[in-house]
């Protein structure tokens, strides 16, 4: 089960500039709180996400446990060719997922 | 207000745990220091947008935009942000190249408390500019005591 | 520390001057707010925009359940229900309600859970669990945009009346009621935040302080920690009789699942 929700158009103009928006369930638990037994939980957060167009890397962001629970991120991106954008999420504990969003430039 | 009233206050704040290690401006300008180096740091051209005022800071939404043609020859390479308070200085660092279009990054942070959050933008020229902007952190009244 | 400080020091504050509130700011159905209402413009946003909102994550969530098989009987809500736009439109503006063969209302997450032992033969997920929560607030949103309207049952007045009276009972070492938050002195500020009227407008909903989708139970067990007083148990009764009277407060807004909240 996926549990990220992207905002990106399905079609865009030949050179235009469009956002991106991604949004992912994570707990982003920072390292430094503790839990109910007083010790401190584990860390685990994101701490990567990039986005790729047509395999070509266009965005990336190291995150740290600043970034709050279920991350968003927007950007931008010039529309050059239609094609695939890969969105990637990395961290702590082997997380890795993936959305893959087509989109058509005219 | 009365004694007993007074007293049942106190007690609840005793029982509290005690803040973590903080950052501090000295970590953060640290941390800055590490991004930019021995290159000068000029203060313009970079956006950070918080709300001034934020309702809960365990989710503040935070917008940094760099005024930049966005061009082969002349573009936003990276986007850093930096706050003094929370335990560590970085808050992320995002890479960027002319194929975005618009130097605009979103994202939404955690803040311990009230404090200054700094933006850097490294440009394809190798400079650094910087923007920044207070937030102050309210609390939402009736919280969960969950530690 | 010293914001807690300050937040236990103003709840003093607050308590010792409740007394020099006036009663009731609430004359007339047109001025009730909404907690959205009082929410800055930044969070306003959050809740408006389906891919900015987190808790339209949980509600993608719980479609991805609603179609999923479960339990002995080997069932999904959808094998029943069908499709939730349709068959689930206008349910959750109607709970609490007594369910068919019962006799105690319950609320959204309870009449989930009443479907998943009677129909999907599978045990009742733990309150605050993170499916049924999901689950719920995908049933809630289908009902975005509707009037508040508990169902004219005459076997509900009862709980419905035990809630009130829950709402006005002081309790707790502040000695303070809902009412005295709530009705006496909502849109004045604690701490910093304007007091809300404590309609039901949007859950579950997505609490920053959580930094999760939650119940109204967990809200009010907040407020009970708020004001220094014994928690009830996540079972008890008193949840459901307040839900009921809250939502009779709130008939008429619009529901707004999944709604945000600092």
């Amino acid at each position: 089960m996926s549990n990220i929700l992207v905002n990106a158009p399905k079609t865009a103009r030949r050179g235009a500039v469009i956002e991106i928006k991604a949004l992912i369930l994570h707990p982003m638990e920072t390292g430094f709180r503790p839990g109910p037994n007083g010790r401190l939980i584990p860390r685990n957060i994101i701490e990567r996400f990039t986005a790729t167009w047509n395999g070509t890397e266009i965005f990336a962001m190291d995150m740290s446990s600043a970034i709050a629970a279920n991350p968003f991120v927007s950007f931008f991106a010039e529309a050059n060719e239609s094609g695939t954008v890969v969105l990637r999420w990395t961290g702590d504990e082997g997380f890795a997922v993936e959305e893959r969003v087509a989109i058509a430039v005219e | 207000m009365d004694r007993r009233r007074f007293l049942a206050g106190t007690a609840a704040v005793v029982v509290l745990p005690l803040a973590p290690a903080a950052a501090t401006p000295d970590a953060m300008a640290e941390a800055i220091r590490k991004v930019v180096g021995s290159a000068t740091l000029t203060e313009g051209r970079v956006k950070l947008e918080v709300p001034p005022l934020v309702e809960n800071g365990s989710t503040v939404p935070l917008s940094v935009s760099v005024d930049s043609p966005m061009t082969v020859a002349d573009h936003v390479k990276a986007i850093h942000v930096f706050n003094e308070k929370n335990p560590q200085p970085n808050v992320f660092s995002a890479r960027l190249g002319p194929r975005n279009g618009k130097a605009i990054v979103g994202t939404r942070i955690k803040l311990g408390d009230s404090q200054r959050i700094i933006a850097i933008a490294e440009t394809s020229d190798g400079r650094f500019w910087s923007g920044g902007a207070d937030v102050i952190v309210t609390l939402a009244a009736c919280l969960e005591e969950s530690t | 520390m010293t914001r807690r400080l300050l937040v236990v020091g103003l709840a003093l504050v607050f308590a010792a001057s409740y007394a020099a509130a006036q009663v009731g700011t609430q004359s007339g159905a047109d001025k009730r707010r909404s907690g959205y209402q009082d929410m800055g413009e930044a969070l306003q946003k959050m809740q408006d925009d389906d891919t900015a909102n987190p808790g339209m994550l949980f509600v993608q969530l719980g479609g991805q359940l609603w179609v999923k098989a479960t339990g002995a009987a080997d069932k999904s809500c959808a094998d029943c229900h069908g499709a939730a736009a349709a068959s689930m439109k206008g349910v959750a503006v109607r709970y609490p309600a007594i369910p068919s063969g019962g006799d105690l209302p319950v609320d959204l997450g309870g009449r989930i859970n009443l479907c998943r032992t009677e129909h999907q033969k599978v045990d009742r997920l733990p309150p605050e669990n993170r499916d049924l929560l999901a689950l719920a607030a995908y049933v809630a949103h289908q009902s975005r945009g509707l009037p508040i309207a508990p169902p004219e049952d005459p076997r509900l007045e009862v709980f419905r009346q035990q809630g009130a009276e829950i709402y006005r009972r002081r309790q707790g070492q502040l000695n303070l009621s809902c009412a005295i938050c709530h009705d006496d002195n909502a849109g004045r500020k604690l701490a910093g935040i304007a007091i809300p009227e404590a309609h039901p407008t949007g859950y579950p909903i997505y609490r920053l302080e959580w930094q999760a989708l939650g119940s109204l139970k967990r809200r009010l067990r907040n407020c009970l920690v708020g004001i220094r007083a014994e928690a009830w148990p996540l079972d008890a009764p008193e949840y459901t009789a307040l839900e009921l009277y809250l939502m009779e407060r709130a008939r008429g807004m619009k529901l707004e699942t999944p709604a945000v909240r600092p």
